[in-house]
């Protein structure tokens, strides 16, 4: 694949740019939104919030990388990393509401997922914050592949 | 705005919001801990704790300790620095905050000690042999009976003191003054009844360097 056809895949397709940045600034407000609960508020992360920031915080390298130049393939990379994720945010959003109990496992000092830290509005909880923001990652990065996809098939493999 | 410029400004926009968060979420922690340490007053300094220092002085340290806690052990000398640089001026009472496991052991045992007057000499002991019993996966505050022999503490008489309820209930009455006194990590620090927030030796050097222009 030569430097000219590059271009032409990528190089001026703004509005798709602008959904990779878009998804970048969420992953980033929401890896400094994570941090700011658990450095600034001294509010201990439970395991599955740690699940849950071990496939945040990635996004934030690997948007960005894919922003400069705009390289197709950041989906492949990112939306295993965001639907992951998601389940966990899921998962973490059944316990925290009740609908699992969490007491399969032992206690011990650590925070419990189920307790609730911080509600936000009355009703935010960094849960629910962290399904808003790992959806509309997925669904920006979808509508980034079917926008590629449409202009052109295969394009999205690398040619030899 | 072009593209190579988004990604910075965005960036840097993203960065000054949180670094305003930060601060005005401190601000604010600031001024509710204030206002719990003078609402709780009375609940800083109880007639038991431990003090060391010239009586009259008119500055005084709180300090809520884990002989188990590394920071602590780091912090302790510097405390006694800041002390000796201020002659008379500077008075230190420690209270126990046993946060570790073992710790509660360990601060029992120094109330033995002081039983005996041996409370300041006792723990330099636990301090300087901290890393020998103190193992955070393995804790072994037994061991301080051999690493306290030759200490000039009365070893078996500090054992059969520190079962003593008076001892257990005032371990239990710093726990819960500090729970009150939203203290939970250590060490934990007032000056005149100034709490520490933004924890640091830099810091708290300045917080008593300003009580002691303040009061001198």
């Amino acid at each position: 694949m030569n430097e000219a056809s590059v271009k032409q895949s990528t190089g001026n397709d703004q509005a798709g740019w602008n959904l990779i940045f878009a998804c970048w600034i969420l992953a980033t407000v929401a890896t400094l939104g994570s941090l700011f609960f658990s450095e600034v508020m001294g509010l201990k992360p439970c395991v599955l919030c740690w699940w849950q920031r071990i496939f945040m915080y990635p996004l934030v390298v690997i948007l960005l990388v894919g922003m400069y130049p705009l390289d197709r393939r950041v989906v492949r990379y990112a939306l295993p990393l965001a639907v992951i994720g998601l389940a966990f945010a899921f998962y973490h959003y059944l316990v925290y509401s009740g609908y699992i109990p969490e007491s399969l496992q032992p206690c011990d000092q650590e925070a419990s997922c189920a307790e609730i830290d911080l509600e936000l509005f009355g009703f935010i909880t960094i849960p629910m914050m962290s399904i808003i923001s790992y959806t509309a990652i997925i669904v920006m990065l979808v509508m980034f592949r079917n926008r590629t996809k449409q202009n052109g098939p295969n394009q999205d493999r690398i040619k030899e | 705005m072009n593209k190579q410029m988004q990604v910075p400004i965005i960036g840097a926009l993203i960065l000054i919001v949180f670094a305003i968060a930060v601060l005005v979420y401190n601000e604010k922690k600031t001024d509710e801990l204030t206002e719990t340490a003078n609402k709780n007053a009375s609940l800083l300094i109880r007639d038991y704790s431990p003090t060391t220092g010239d009586a009259g002085a008119k500055v005084t340290i709180v300090e809520f300790f884990d002989p188990a806690c590394e920071t602590c052990k780091a912090f302790h000398p510097f405390v006694k620095q800041i002390m000796a640089a201020n002659p008379g001026r500077i008075k230190l009472v420690l209270r126990y905050l046993p946060l570790h496991k073992g710790s509660d052991y360990v601060a029992k045992l120094l109330e033995a000690a002081r039983l005996q007057n041996k409370f300041w000499e006792t723990l330099e002991v636990i301090y300087q042999t901290q890393s020998e019993w103190a193992s955070h996966h393995n804790p072994q505050p037994e061991k301080l009976w051999s690493l306290l022999r030759g200490s000039g503490l009365d070893l078996s008489k500090a054992r059969e003191d520190m079962i003593s309820s008076t001892i257990a209930k005032r371990v239990q009455q710093d726990l819960s003054d500090a729970r009150q006194l939203q203290v939970n990590k250590t060490p934990g620090f007032f000056v005149n009844g100034k709490p520490l927030v933004r924890f640091g030796s830099e810091q708290l050097l300045q917080l008593v360097n300003e009580e002691i222009r303040n009061n001198y």
